[in-house]
């Protein structure tokens, strides 16, 4: 089973590669790109039976290793045997 | 006098810290692999700058679950002295010795340069040696060294006097453009509530010989040591 992890700044927190690229956007000509957050996605193979166990592991990893909850917050996707996902929200303080 | 430098996969200043308490100060000093599960009767405890792990996910975010952690915790929870140095302190964050965490520097770029600290105080371990405002000229390698805490943290660390250490002027004074990576409130370096962890991002034991351009950094080291002959000697007269 897949999770993909999405790890995003807070909405609070400053994001300076973010600002660099909608200044480097501004610069090509693209004036109407108001505002740019750069993460991080991580695609996770799950060895687990069920989605609901995937969903656990997913978050547990994604909490304590691959987002620090001080300055990100994270969400995940399941995708089960293909196509359907579905979304959970996570991150302390999130 | 026993440091203890931990020594993680990528770190590359612990020799530079060995070197100025052993060679440059004449204390005993030892490194100590990051698989190591005891710190073996050190006094001082040095967690070096570098790049831990490749720092590929975050700086300091792999090295926190190394097994020599759980002693440093223990050692600071004790009330030793602990000392973080750039990813040393990317770390102590990581793995909440200290509060806060690292962004990318403003401009994103790495810095690698001298830069002046001002010692906003002198009563921790490190900078009891340090006359309160002194300016320190240190050099600074980093690429995410933008401190950041959220407004009551940041507020807390204010209110209980634990900043020890802002980007300054050569003067002293704290300006923006004195800040080289973005830091919330010019924040070089932070201590714990009980004040025997200081991290900071500036390298002292990088500092600690004029012949290596300052030697502004030993009084940290001078600092630790002074500091810990004094507890050992209180300790001698309580006994």
């Amino acid at each position: 089973m897949k999770a993909r992890v999405f790890v995003t700044l807070k909405p609070s927190v400053f994001d300076p590669q973010g600002h660099t690229i909608v200044e480097a956007l501004h610069s090509l000509g693209y004036g109407d790109v108001a505002d740019v957050r750069q993460g991080k996605f991580f695609e996770i193979d799950l060895r687990v039976p069920t989605s609901a166990a995937a969903e656990k592991l997913a978050a547990e990893v994604a909490d304590r290793v691959l987002a620090n909850p001080v300055i990100e917050s994270f969400r995940i996707e399941l995708a089960p045997n293909g196509s359907q996902t579905t979304t959970h929200q996570g991150g302390r303080n999130a | 006098m026993t440091f203890a430098v931990v020594v993680f996969p990528g770190s590359n200043c612990d020799h530079d810290a060995y070197y100025a308490a052993k060679h440059v100060l004449g204390q005993e000093a030892r490194f100590v692999w990051h698989k190591e599960t005891s710190l073996g009767g050190a006094d001082v405890v040095v967690l070096p700058g570098g790049f831990s792990h490749g720092d590929y996910l975050r700086t300091g975010a792999i090295a926190r679950f190394s097994p020599i952690m759980h002693a440093v915790k223990e050692f600071a929870a004790a009330g030793g002295p602990v000392l973080g140095v750039c990813n040393g302190f990317q770390i102590m964050l990581e793995c909440g010795l200290l509060p806060g965490a690292m962004l990318r520097n403003r401009d994103v770029k790495f810095h690698c340069e001298f830069v002046h600290v001002r010692v906003e105080r002198t009563d921790t371990p490190f900078t009891t040696l340090c006359a309160q405002g002194q300016v320190l000229r240190l050099p600074i390698a980093h690429g995410e060294g933008n401190y950041y805490a959220p407004p009551d943290v940041a507020a807390t660390l204010e209110a209980q006097g634990r900043v020890i250490f802002r980007y300054s002027t050569a003067a002293g004074e704290v300006t923006d453009a004195a800040n080289p990576n973005g830091s919330l409130n010019s924040i070089a370096g932070i201590c714990s509530e009980r004040r025997n962890v200081v991290g900071l991002m500036p390298h002292p034991e990088r500092a600690c010989e004029t012949a290596v351009g300052s030697g502004d950094g030993l009084v940290l080291f001078e600092s630790a040591v002074k500091t810990l002959s004094r507890q050992g000697s209180l300790q001698a007269v309580a006994r």
